[in-house]
């Protein structure tokens, strides 16, 4: 029977953790994936909070992690925010469209 | 927690109350006062006054010695008693600047000032903080207010753009400090930065990597290269009183709270983090002195001027001493006051037609408005540290704890990219005092911004005579965490 560990939540924490980041720098079609990649990279935070806060009998680790919940939220309703008034300008949320200014 | 050490914990935040009770108060008195005009403007002046007020709290009625509240949380030493009125007063010189450019451009709202406050209070939390979790919630509370900032012009394209790109790669930055921040628990079985600090003397390969993508996260934020990408994008498409506003208070608040994390909890790793600042202070240089030579805009000369100036920040901090601590937060404050004046000055531009931010628009202004191109001119040489400007003493003591650390190469090359960057301020300058006039003339400015040309204009001389005093000061400061 294997035994569930804090190697395999931290796995899982760095795997999504990976593919929020890369969600970020590769996808190149949709803003709201962008927002979807940034929560993710949130969550993958949080598991690792939770599985540390087990591993060490400390609550702190679970305090942060519902703090973060929190501020996730928020933080999804001012992208949402920006997003909507970006779109009523624009007209689309393509990720290429975001290219007025470069260099 | 009982009632006297609540209160004796409330004695401490003062400042902070001030702010979060004064924000929501203006937000509801905004909504109830009749007319937008009248509004903005009320909320705005009492929102200045809010600013004023928490800065004298903080400087005349902090408790002798400072301590800490809430468990370790929250620490008030000299270091962010410092920080807290630099930045409660580089606020207030940006709502100065922004209220006329905001009625202008029909952007005066209430929510502006009370944004700002908002922010302002983030700031203040982040410099104190003595805790991950702190730490966190400051800046994100910090930083959720400056994305709605950037994105304040809502019918402008530019300007949601702008706010898009920084929410997006604010929130990325968010997420490697905070994965950051959860190794650095897990490997330090703690939030709080003294038990942090006591795990850091003998550092887990865990909590070097925590460590790593917690600078990183911080990075980005005071907008070192390789994490510089949005700087100017956001810089010239948020409003300029915005843009005013990031390139001060938020950027010496994002500085010095990496200070405190990487003298007070990694105090001990000072030989791993030093090869990340050193790689970030000479990539900053170097796209600060090139990326800036091309540019066409004078918002985005700023923003790479910053990405500079921050190198050079980050030269001194590389020493990891009590002298580095200092220095930087003498620089970091000169730099404040130099870029508040250069804002000043863009905001000035202003035609009959309406503003105009690129360089070649500045043609001939020594023709039409000496004072202001004489104050140009001090503010940019004075951010560039030319002798004898007051910028000059800035870097000249951050290069001076780089040595004394055995940094010689690094300063060397320092000194070389200063050289380049000198460049640029030049190129400006020389449109400024020798070109033909090609446009109209810039109307004039309004009073509030022509007295914080007129002051800042000064200071890049007259701050000579306050040297020894502010050098006191930021000892003192320095003295809290440095060592």
């Amino acid at each position: 029977m294997l035994e569930i560990g804090l190697g395999h939540y931290l796995t899982l924490a760095a795997i999504l953790f990976t593919i929020g980041v890369f969600g970020i720098f590769v996808n190149r079609k949709n803003v709201i994936i962008l927002l979807m990649s940034i929560e993710l990279i949130l969550l993958a935070v949080n598991v690792n909070m939770v599985a540390f806060s087990a591993h060490l009998g400390d609550m702190t680790g679970q305090v942060f992690a519902m703090l973060i919940l929190t501020v996730a939220a928020a933080e999804a309703a001012v992208g949402l925010a920006i997003l909507v008034v970006f779109f009523r300008n624009r007209g689309d949320i393509a990720v290429e469209g975001v290219n007025l200014m470069k260099g | 927690m009982t009632a006297t050490a609540l209160l004796a914990n409330l004695s401490l935040i003062i400042p902070e109350l001030v702010l979060a009770i004064g924000a929501m108060g203006l937000l509801l008195a905004g909504v109830f006062i009749k007319g937008e005009e009248a509004a903005a403007r009320l909320v705005s002046l009492a929102a200045m006054a809010l600013l004023i007020l928490a800065a004298g709290v903080a400087v005349f009625l902090a408790p002798q010695g400072g301590g800490t509240a809430f468990f370790g949380a929250f620490v008030l030493d000299s270091f962010s008693l410092y920080a807290k009125a630099v930045i409660y007063l580089a606020a207030a010189i940006a709502l100065v600047l922004a209220g006329h450019y905001l009625q202008t451009e029909r952007l005066a709202r209430f929510e502006y000032p009370v944004l700002i406050l908002l922010a302002t209070l983030g700031m203040s939390v982040m410099v104190s903080a003595g805790d991950l979790i702190a730490l966190y919630l400051g800046l994100e509370l910090q930083s959720l207010a400056l994305y709605i900032l950037a994105a304040f012009n809502r019918d402008s394209l530019r300007a949601s753009e702008a706010g898009l790109k920084y929410f997006v790669l604010g929130a990325l930055s968010s997420g490697l400090l905070l994965y950051g921040a959860s190794l650095v628990y897990g490997f330090a079985g703690s939030t709080d930065f003294n038990a942090i600090a006591l795990a850091a003397e003998a550092p887990s390969i865990g909590l070097i990597f925590g460590m790593v993508f917690v600078v990183s996260g911080l990075a980005f934020k005071i907008s070192a290269a390789p994490f510089h990408m949005w700087t100017p994008d956001v810089y010239e498409g948020a409003p300029t009183p915005v843009t005013a506003f990031f390139a001060t208070a938020p950027k010496l608040a994002a500085m010095v709270l990496l200070i405190r994390v990487l003298m007070e909890p990694f105090g001990a790793m000072a030989d791993q983090w030093q090869q990340i600042t050193i790689v970030l202070a000479v990539l900053s240089m170097a796209i600060g002195a090139f990326g800036a030579l091309l540019q066409t805009n004078i918002k985005r000369l700023m923003a790479y001027s910053s990405i500079g100036n921050v190198g050079y920040a980050l030269v001194g901090l590389s020493a990891g001493s009590e002298a580095a601590v200092w220095a930087v937060l003498l620089y970091m404050t000169l730099y404040v006051i130099g870029v508040a004046g250069a804002f000043g000055v863009i905001l000035s531009m202003r035609r009959a037609e309406g503003m105009v931010e690129r360089i070649e628009d500045l043609a001939g202004l020594s023709r039409n408005r000496p004072g202001l191109a004489l104050a140009f001119t001090g503010l940019l040489l004075s951010i560039g540290g030319m002798p004898f400007l007051v910028g000059f003493f800035g870097k000249l003591f951050v290069f001076y704890a780089a040595v004394q650390a055995g940094l010689v190469w690094l300063v060397v090359i320092a000194g070389v990219f200063s050289a380049v960057s000198i460049a640029y301020y030049l190129m400006v300058l020389k449109r400024v005092w020798f070109d033909e006039p090609t446009g109209g003339e810039f109307i004039n400015p309004p009073a509030s911004v022509a007295v914080i040309t007129r002051v800042t204009g000064i200071a890049t001389v007259g701050l000579l005579l306050v040297v020894p005093f502010m050098l006191n000061r930021v000892i003192e400061a320095g003295s809290a965490i440095g060592g």
